[in-house]
């Protein structure tokens, strides 16, 4: 009943922390062939025919939702979306009854976002199918993760590149997936924001710190451009979204003295001149609609692989042919 | 009632500085006689306890009862039952049930609860604040009157400066502490486990030392102004434990407890969001966990207490963030702390016997902690030796939220006594709790 996981893979994607370098390059590799298919006048292959998943959206998201279910209808499954606002949840099930519920009706898959770190982890401990964490809390967000190394590897290798991720890491599952991949793929990488908005030991992650964007601006390749949550004034972390652009904002101004030319992507939706001048992210080095574009093929390639399909067949897979899609061995 | 003579164990009572193999007679919920070569009294019990430490029954200064309010995951009789199943004969119920234990009438209800539950003594603490809401203080004196042994608002801090200030005046005519749960909820807020790497990784939040460690500054600076007693709950920092061993230097009533799990566990526990390894004060890092250890072994912490926190399953069958703080720890207190603190050599047994009966006892100012010939016939006996693992399912206590699961332990107790009668033997079962299916 349930699809054979991938061999490299395993049955659910829960984060990039644990994943293998090889593992990592595989997901990217498969999604090359899948991003041709969104270019189609037909946008469909039958890989996942017969497939049942469920977008399980705890917490709003536009984006990532959306992404996910055209991944999901390009590659003709069946798609259920669950938004926590109307459902059983908002009525006081707990996610394990939940979880059980939807394991009762058979499905194979599930795209879970919560607001809890550990939720897709909790889910895919307790359910068969094969999990897709789409955001957890503060903790990882691999798909995210995934499609920002596939927008900067289409740019310029990985290896070596420096990467600097600025803005409010402290409270962002995208910076942590992003330091994992990063790192693993031979990146250097780097963080940069208010010390405020900095989680305890980061460091040692083996990352660098900037206190101060334009160090990070003088040293970077790519900034990745974090959005900055517009209560964490509130909470106290900082005094103004004002001062906070003064400060951090990646601006025109800030870009200019940058000694070599950097690619700049942000996950969005983006506060324009909060952390990221509008010149900036519509200019000729911004590659934040690359991301989106990349971000379906990527959860594509994710979704293909979890429900068993092989990576030697993904360019047959996407054309369509009779046995594509089918479980590895 | 029948005599018991326990014969041949290796008696330990730091209190007479006794540790002697020798025989110790209970007649009357006395001790009637301590020594070498006791007779044995008409129709005793006998006792074989070769190999085995007899020492005073444990105290345990911190254990939440949950009775009333949440029966359902413990009450009195089970927690009590639970508390002799691991060497304790007496135990201090902190009043944040539901009710709160402000008034005598709730004090009184739980001595009457204890009594008809016949195992563990059970000594009620009152709240310092009327629903322990931080405003108005509550009646000391008929608090005491019906039987409490201490104050204190536990769950959450004492909530302002003034208030804990005036409760450390005021129960200075009473000759008890003032016990407080250490935590600045500015510095805590959202928190779920220790502020570090771990939780930078699982990507929860955070809190940090210092949210203890401000408060514990705070409350000896007003020991310090009142010459009050404060008692430091479940102290989890290298900086806690630095400032108490100061202030005891400065010669401030300032005692302090620490807890099983955070002599034996770091924050690594939490990994793989294991709600089981989730408390508060949470578990810190290794540098804390060895700067407890010290200050036990040096005597800057006075007792070992578990702060024993029963949860139902399903509500730590949950995501972290969403399951509540807290762990069981009456019955896995003597083996993580044998197998952890004597069997390494860093605490001799007689220093551990000693930190879980007559220092406690005498922070509470408790009739207890002792084998000499009249006083109370409480009394454990545990093999130091034997191993056993930690089964959840065989908890005397209703409820299985360890972070010992599947542990081997060295050290069991082969029974218990309270008043002169035995109130639990090794082999003993618990009755099926009514706790529903369990994973």
């Amino acid at each position: 009943m349930s699809p054979t996981p991938s061999a490299a893979l395993g049955k659910d994607l829960l984060g990039l922390e644990f994943l293998s370098a090889d593992v990592i390059r595989l997901l990217l590799d498969t999604a090359e062939p899948f991003k041709e298919v969104s270019e189609r006048a037909i946008k469909k292959v039958p890989a996942l025919r017969g497939k049942t998943i469920v977008n399980l959206f705890f917490e709003a998201s536009t984006r990532t939702r959306i992404s996910f279910e055209f991944a999901e209808k390009r590659l003709s499954a069946d798609t259920v979306n669950v938004a926590s606002t109307g459902s059983s949840v908002a009525k006081g099930e707990t996610l394990v009854d939940t979880a059980k519920n939807l394991e009762a009706m058979r499905i194979d898959m599930v795209v879970i976002r919560h607001g809890s770190s550990g939720a897709a982890r909790f889910l895919a401990e307790r359910i068969e199918s094969n999990v897709i964490n789409a955001g957890d809390g503060k903790h990882e967000h691999p798909t995210q993760g995934l499609l920002d190394l596939l927008t900067i590897r289409d740019h310029r290798p990985i290896q070596g590149t420096k990467v600097c991720v600025v803005g409010d890491v402290l409270h962002s599952r995208v910076a942590r997936s992003n330091i994992w991949g990063l790192l693993k793929l031979g990146a250097e990488v780097a963080v940069c924001g208010p010390m405020s908005l900095m989680p305890a030991g980061i460091g040692d992650l083996g990352v660098r710190v900037f206190r101060r964007v334009e160090e990070a601006i003088e040293w970077a390749d790519v900034l990745n451009v974090l959005r900055l949550q517009l209560e964490r004034m509130q909470a106290g972390y900082i005094p103004s979204l004002r001062e906070y652009y003064r400060v951090f904002g990646v601006t025109q101004e800030r870009l200019a003295h940058a000694p070599r030319e950097l690619l700049i992507l942000h996950p969005g939706p983006m506060n324009r001149g909060v952390e990221i001048d509008s010149r900036v992210a519509d200019g000729p080095h911004s590659v934040i609609l690359n991301q989106v574009t990349n971000g379906v093929a990527v959860r594509m390639a994710v979704l293909y692989l979890l429900a068993g399909g092989r990576p030697e067949l993904a360019e047959a897979a996407k054309g369509g042919g009779a046995g594509s899609g089918e479980r590895a061995a | 009632m029948k005599p018991i003579v326990i014969r041949g164990g290796r008696i330990i009572d730091p209190a007479a500085g006794r540790d002697e193999t020798a025989d110790l007679v209970l007649a009357d919920g006395r001790v009637a006689g301590v020594g070498k070569n006791q007779g044995t009294p008409d129709g005793a019990e006998v006792i074989d306890a070769a190999g085995c430490v007899v020492a005073p029954g444990f105290v345990d200064l911190h254990v939440h009862l949950r009775e009333p309010g949440r029966e359902d995951v413990e009450t009195i009789e089970t927690g009590a039952r639970a508390a002799v199943a691991g060497g304790f004969t007496s135990v201090c119920a902190m009043p944040n049930t539901d009710p709160v234990t402000d008034n005598q009438a709730a004090v009184g209800f739980i001595m009457a609860q204890a009594r008809r539950a016949r195992t563990a003594r059970v000594y009620p603490i009152g709240a310092v604040s009327l629903g322990s809401r931080g405003e108005q203080m509550s009646e000391f004196g008929e608090l005491v009157g019906a039987g409490a042994v201490a104050v204190s608002d536990d769950g959450k801090p004492v909530a302002t400066a003034h208030l804990m200030r005036a409760a450390l005046e005021y129960a200075k005519t009473f000759g008890i502490p003032v016990v407080d749960h250490c935590e600045d909820h500015s510095l805590s807020a959202g928190g779920a486990m220790h502020e570090g790497l771990t939780s930078t990784r699982l990507g929860i939040t955070g809190i940090p030392r210092s949210a203890e460690d401000v408060i514990v500054a705070r409350d000896i600076l007003l020991a310090e102004l009142t010459g009050g007693h404060v008692h430091l709950a479940h102290c989890s920092t290298a900086g806690s434990v630095r400032m108490v061993r100061d202030a005891k230097a400065r010669g401030l009533r300032v005692t302090a407890e620490v807890t099983p799990h955070h002599l034996a566990l770091t924050d690594a526990a939490c990994e793989g969001y294991n709600t089981n390894a989730k408390m508060n004060p949470p578990l810190r890092e290794s540098p804390d966990v060895a700067a407890l250890r010290e200050a036990l072994v040096d005597g800057t912490v006075d007792c070992i207490a578990t702060d024993h926190a029963p949860h139902h399953y399903d509500a730590k069958e949950a995501a972290f963030d969403d399951a509540p703080f807290g762990v069981v720890g009456l019955e896995t207190a003597l083996g993580i702390a044998l197998t952890e603190l004597v069997r390494p050599g860093m605490l001799a047994l007689p220093a551990l016997v000693d930190l879980l009966s007559r220092r406690p006892a005498r922070v509470f100012n408790l009739a207890a902690g002792t084998l000499a010939r009249g006083a109370a016939a409480d009394v454990v006996v545990f093999d130091p030796a034997a191993t056993w693992t930690v089964d959840p399912e065989a908890f005397f206590s209703k409820s299985r939220n360890t972070p010992f699961a599947g542990r081997e332990l060295t050290g069991c107790v082969r029974c218990t006594a309270v008043g002169g009668t035995i109130v639990h033997r090794m082999g003993d079962r618990p009755a099926p709790h009514a706790v529903g299916a369990r994973r």
